[in-house]
């Protein structure tokens, strides 16, 4: 066994937002109030209280336009950047049999701006008032008990896959192949280091800044610098295939 | 790691396993506000085991594609506390789009109202009222204005027996039984003005796919998309408003299928397809004639289909002729055809004359031919504003499924239904289709997605002023006798080839008034039956309708599971047409813009008399009953939670409603009180609330008496195991001919088998999944998928073979049992073929291009003919045509996130909080023009009234070069109301105009001139 991992084959995803809600929906947590800012992304980002979030990106090229849509989420990385930032035991937790990455109530006691900036996908929101910090849980509860996690379950098309890790690298593996096919530039972002392997159809910054790992992390990390430099080596050694 | 039902339920009951993490506070939970009043645990696995909730299936209450739900409901509170996908279910497999997944915030919900609201004529505000005293106030007003607006005869001295003062819209959001027993109760009163959704999203579908194939269904089913080798969307964003469908979409493309999506706007649809072609809106019919025109200019049609199975080769009669964009027979005057000037020439043996090589110049092919050879590339270019290489690519990759071995099927929804050419946009593709031999075969077809999850079952059962349950017409005036009815309305054909099945209709309609009214002799329940005076939709269809309620017609009014001051064209002619009623009766989830009306935008409580019921019902997932998709599956949902505080289901609404009527009847007499004393259709249970088995039972329909068929004897109160043996004399009922079948020994929309033979399960039929009308085949018109022989054109993908051996069909339930060569395939049209030239429509027998009524050129190339001269339109209603106050097309449409008028999505916080308001997308050059930036409030603004939206300033729309001008097209979804949220803005319907398709008086809202400025 090699843990669980999600796969995310980008090129079948419609932006439905089923995965969005799907996750709402599962543990409940109240919509944000928003308003529309002359886009489709709404909520217009990640929240304390919006663990996926489903983010839309136009691009004409030469003429030929494209829409991308990115179900953005935690990557459960295989070695946690957040994790090995943190300075409170037990506020992070990475479960060994399935590699889930879990916030507890205890990272209110973290500094966030350090958790925050060691994702490199800038995954991590904080509650204002209670300082506790939230991120996708991988629906551990649901995997613990043997279901798929609420936004797999409830994708139409087959773009967000659940399984274990070995299985989704084949299956990844196997979706590249093909959409290699139709899109020659189509790329696996980060397989080797996260357990949320999405495949893009092309340069994965068309879809967001941080679909793919962000190796330049000097602005976030003004503070405890040498820590921060040190735990962001795995960060950027993280390539894509 | 696939889980399914059982998997999912043997999970939940075994101890979870969520030790490690359990306790912890993994602190993303909401807060839990009802931890007091619900000794729930906080492990939500632990929550859905059965010592602390049951488990119900249900069937998502959104759009038509039919997705399974898994409901849990708490056993302490009986209100639910997780919806989630059904693994099982074959047509999502558990998947679910945001607002599937949103479907627990419609039950849990603490906006819903919770009692009976009443408000007085001339007040300001609602009380609380309880249900006796509502229902009967309601009955009471019913009764003072039925007697009163009640006619027995008409100007014409025919015995008419209808209530002309009483209207109703709604609801394809009732299910089956309740449409059905809400018909039942609206016709026993006599109600001829009876409307609803259907009317307004797909009622161009019924005419244009039964003129051409015999049904006006949805030809094939979902699962089916997956077997087609090239997916046309066109008329529809699939992917936003069927997202589930998107599913099958994608697994033709994983097999290899070619996704072409045609439409105006860049949409979910067309970033997954292949090919995005852009068209102006309302252009369809210069497109697709334009495909016809290279289909037959380039001799790609299949054949062998077309020569045996259409009716290219009919020979038409002489007076059929066409100049100038007008059909022979057009009266100026009446602004109508008369449409015996295209009936065909008939042979001595009284069958439509025919020549098998195609060449006699009257015949249908070559007329066709003729028809469209003016709809060249250039032709279709300047006016479509789709470059000429776009659509060479479009008819040539759709063209090449003309082959046995390819199959192309077309996904349509409003984009081709909503316009004064609706029939005719549908025509135009069924004609394709039948030319390449794409009906009913696997993967083809054509796939009228219908948008509501009932709408498919509330057509079916009639609640439409023109068709009784079952598509039997609405009886005219003039057929004072059942013997008259059924001869004007049994069609008569001379060959022995063709099974015409409409000659069983006076079976279907006898056992239709045996159903409503059991112990009445036929020619005495006929006569209760409500009778229309001609003119059809232009008299009594939705937009006539609300016309006449403008003008004062309507004293009562009962707007049932429908929100018509949003969703109808020209809303502010709608809401103030509201202010004439004596009194309302508003069935519905939550507070919305007809209901609460008279505190709307621009209205004075003071001034506006109308009292007003607003009663609150209960939600899908709350009630048990039947609901039909598209794919016309019928499927049972059991009652979850509770219905919430004080709300009622429809079905008990219903029949608490009429047994008042009846008990106020028995004791006062009145107008004609025998229908309803008489009437035996309320099904209740012994508590006295509406019995949803016991009325599918009866729209199944039953022996009133042992009858002998062939040799099998039926016993009096069996079941009637199929409509075969529904009878003419009175000796069955059958409230739903179509249903004959659904409710027999068992329940068949029960059915969860996922059992299939090899053949069935090569292209996913599921015949044991729920149940399909007709006699539960999957795909219609299936006898066409083989050669005269009976071997499948495509054996691979083969729906039905005959097996000469054992002299039967395998495969799907055929199209008819017949062996191949003993009848033609097409068995609802009279003489047997899929109809080219379709003689029976208002508008011709061939589709012409014509502007929508609203439109920004004053010419066009295929002819002098502007608008469709038989379009419906009212007097004195200003049109923008090339108007430069209002120079830009707008289109209304839907987005994933919300349903219809919203009022059933914009009251869940996860929904509006994706689509939180009001927006209308445009070009960026559109916006330089106007100097608008992206995010900026906006107004838009139509001849009828304005209205606030947010720009989404975006590439995806584009200018189109039209006649070598440049036009700009807008579009906004029509999906809020000023009533909730607060910020999200009006109806884009204050701005549609009030014109309508001659056929059904569809309205024509996805073309319509607007002006777009910076607020």
């Amino acid at each position: 066994m090699n843990g669980k991992s999600f796969f995310v084959d980008l090129s079948k995803c419609t932006a439905c937002r089923g995965c969005q809600v799907a996750c709402k929906q599962w543990k409940k947590l109240p919509a944000e109030k928003t308003v529309n800012t002359g886009s489709h992304q709404n909520p217009p980002d990640l929240s304390f209280v919006t663990l996926k979030v489903v983010r839309f990106a136009e691009r004409e090229d030469k003429g030929k336009l494209r829409w991308f849509f990115l179900p953005d989420q935690c990557r459960h990385c295989l070695e946690a950047p957040c994790k090995m930032a943190s300075s409170v035991e037990g506020s992070i937790l990475h479960d060994e049999a399935t590699g889930a990455v879990v916030f507890t109530a205890l990272t209110a006691q973290e500094d966030f701006d350090v958790i925050r900036g060691a994702c490199p996908y800038d995954i991590p929101r904080q509650d204002p008032a209670s300082k506790v910090m939230a991120k996708c849980d991988m629906c551990i509860d649901r995997v613990k008990a043997g279901m798929l996690p609420s936004c797999v379950k409830a994708c139409p098309t087959g773009a967000m896959n659940f399984g274990d890790r070995d299985e989704m690298l084949k299956l990844a593996q196997q979706r590249l192949a093909l959409a290699k096919k139709k899109w020659p530039k189509a790329q696996l972002v980060n397989p080797d280091d996260v357990r949320v392997i999405f495949l893009a159809t092309e340069d994965p910054a068309f879809y967001a800044k941080t679909l793919m790992a962000q190796v330049d992390g000097s602005k976030r990390f003004a503070n405890r610098r040498d820590f921060l430099a040190q735990i962001l080596r795995p960060v950027k050694n993280m390539t894509s295939v | 790691m696939p889980v399914t039902r059982r998997h999912f339920l043997k999970l939940t009951a075994a101890a979870a396993a969520t030790t490690a993490f359990g306790g912890l506070g993994l602190g993303c939970a909401a807060k839990q506000k009802t931890a007091a009043a619900a000794p729930l645990p906080t492990d939500r696995i632990k929550a859905l085991k059965p010592e602390w909730s049951k488990q119900t299936t249900s069937i998502c209450c959104y759009c038509g594609v039919g997705c399974g739900l898994i409901v849990n409901t708490a056993l302490a509170t009986n209100r639910a506390i997780n919806t989630e996908g059904d693994p099982d279910h074959p047509i999502n497999e558990g998947a679910l789009c945001a607002k599937g997944s949103a479907l627990w915030q419609l039950g849990e919900n603490d906006k819903r109202p919770k009692t009976v609201l009443w408000r007085a004529p001339y007040s300001d505000k609602f009380e609380e009222k309880p249900w006796d005293w509502a229902i009967k106030r309601i009955a009471r007003l019913v009764k003072d204005t039925r007697d009163k607006g009640f006619e027995t005869k008409n100007a014409k001295g025919e015995v008419v027996n209808r209530v002309n003062n009483l209207a109703s819209v709604g609801s394809a959001a009732l299910d089956n039984e309740e449409c059905w027993a809400y018909q039942a109760m609206l016709r026993t009163l006599g109600l001829v003005f009876i409307e609803h959704q259907a009317r307004i999203c797909h009622s161009s579908t019924v005419p244009a796919l039964a003129e051409s194939f015999g049904r006006g269904a949805m030809t094939n089913h979902y699962n089916d998309i997956a077997n087609s080798d090239c997916v046309l969307i066109m008329g529809s964003n699939a992917a936003e408003t069927h997202p589930i469908s998107f599913k099958w979409v994608t697994r033709a493309q994983e097999r290899g299928a070619t996704l072409i999506h045609v439409d105006p706007r860049f949409t979910r649809t067309s970033a997954k397809a292949d090919h995005h072609f852009r068209l102006r809106s309302g252009t369809d019919i210069a497109v697709l004639g334009g495909m016809i025109n290279y289909i037959l200019a380039n001799d790609l049609i299949f054949k062998d289909y077309v020569v045996n199975y259409t009716n290219a080769a009919f020979i038409v009669g002489e007076k059929f002729g066409f100049n100038d964009g007008l059909f022979t027979g057009y009266d100026g005057q009446k602004r109508a055809y008369d449409k015996s000037n295209w009936a065909f020439e008939m042979d001595a043996a009284g069958m439509p004359r025919k020549d098998p090589t195609l060449k006699d110049p009257r015949c249908v092919y070559q007329l066709l031919k003729k028809h469209y050879s003016r709809y060249s590339l250039k032709n279709v270019s300047t006016i479509s504003g789709m470059p000429q290489e776009d659509l060479t690519k479009l008819y040539k990759l759709y063209a090449a499924t003309g082959k046995p071995d390819k199959a192309g099927t077309i996904m349509y929804a409003m984009g081709w239904t909503q316009h004064t050419v609706g029939v005719q946009n549908i025509r135009t593709m069924a004609m394709i289709q039948l030319l390449l031999g794409n009906i009913g075969v696997a993967g083809g077809g054509v796939n009228a997605l219908r948008g509501e999850s009932n709408v498919q079952g509330s057509t079916d059962h009639g609640l439409l002023f023109h068709i009784l349950p079952g598509y039997l017409p609405t009886p005219m005036a003039s057929m004072p006798t059942l013997a008259a009815y059924n001869e004007k309305n049994t069609p008569v054909s001379k060959d022995p080839k063709s099974a015409n099945w409409w000659q069983n209709r006076p079976k279907y309609m006898a056992s239709l008034l045996k159903s409503m009214w059991e112990n009445a002799d036929l020619e005495q329940a006929y006569s209760w039956m409500p009778k229309l005076d001609p003119g059809g939709s232009n008299e009594y269809s939705w937009l006539a309708l609300f016309d006449k309620m403008s003008k004062g017609q309507f004293k009562g009014f009962f707007a049932w599971g429908m929100n018509p001051a949003c969703s109808s064209a020209n809303a502010h002619k709608t809401r103030k047409a509201l202010a004439t009623l004596d009194w309302m009766v508003n069935v519905n989830i939550f507070e919305n813009e007809t209901g609460w009306f008279w505190q709307g935008p621009g209205m004075d409580p003071k001034a506006v008399k109308t009292e007003v019921f607003f009663l609150p019902c209960a939600v899908s997932f709350e009630k048990e009953g039947s609901i039909t998709n598209s794919g016309r599956w019928m499927q049972w949902r059991y009652a979850g939670p509770k219905p919430y505080a004080d709300t009622k289901p429809d079905g008990d609404i219903i029949a608490l409603l009429f047994k008042e009527i009846q008990a106020l009847y028995k004791k006062e007499k009145g107008a004609l009180p025998e229908p309803i004393l008489a009437a035996t259709w309320n099904k209740t249970d012994k508590h006295g609330e509406f019995d949803a088995h016991a009325t599918a039972r009866l729209i199944n329909g039953t022996f009133l008496k042992d009858v002998k068929i062939g040799d099998k004897v039926y016993k009096k109160g069996e079941q009637v195991p199929a409509f075969a043996q529904l009878q003419a004399d009175g000796s069955t009922t059958s409230g739903c001919w179509v249903y004959c079948g659904s409710y027999t020994d068992k329940n068949k929309a029960t059915q969860r088998d996922l059992k299939q033979t090899p053949e069935q399960a090569a292209i996913g039929l599921f015949p044991n999944w729920s149940w399909a009308w007709p006699v539960n085949r999957r795909i219609l018109y299936n006898r066409a998928s083989c050669d005269p022989t009976g071997k499948p054109w495509n054996p691979a993908k083969a729906v039905v073979a005959w097996n000469a051996a054992d002299k039967k069909w395998i495969g799907d339930v055929p199209d008819g049992p017949w062996a191949p060569e003993e009848k033609h395939p097409f068995i609802m049209t009279t003489h047997g073929f899929g109809q080219l030239y379709g003689p029976g429509l208002n508008d011709g027998p061939f589709p012409e291009y014509y502007e929508p009524l609203e439109c920004p050129v004053t010419k066009h190339p295929f002819s002098g003919r502007l608008h469709n001269p038989t379009a419906l339109s009212f007097e004195g209603e200003e049109k923008a045509v090339c108007d430069p106050r209002f120079p830009f097309v707008c289109s209304t449409y839907r987005v994933t996130e919300h349903w219809q008028t919203g009022l059933m999505t914009r009251w869940q916080p996860w929904l509006i909080e994706a689509e939180p308001q009001m927006f209308c997308e445009l070009s960026p050059e559109l916006a330089k023009m106007r100097g608008i930036a992206n995010g900026d409030k906006v107004i838009v603004s139509s001849v009828r009234g304005s209205t606030w939206a947010v720009a989404i300033v975006t590439p995806r729309v584009k200018p189109f070069k039209v006649q070598g001008q440049t036009l700009h097209q807008v579009g906004m979804p029509w999906h809020y109301g000023w009533i909730h949220p607060k910020d999200g803005g009006d109806s884009a319907n204050l701005l549609s105009p009030s014109v309508g398709d001659p056929n059904t008086g569809i309205p024509e809202t996805k073309a319509f001139m607007v002006n777009v400025r910076k607020a």
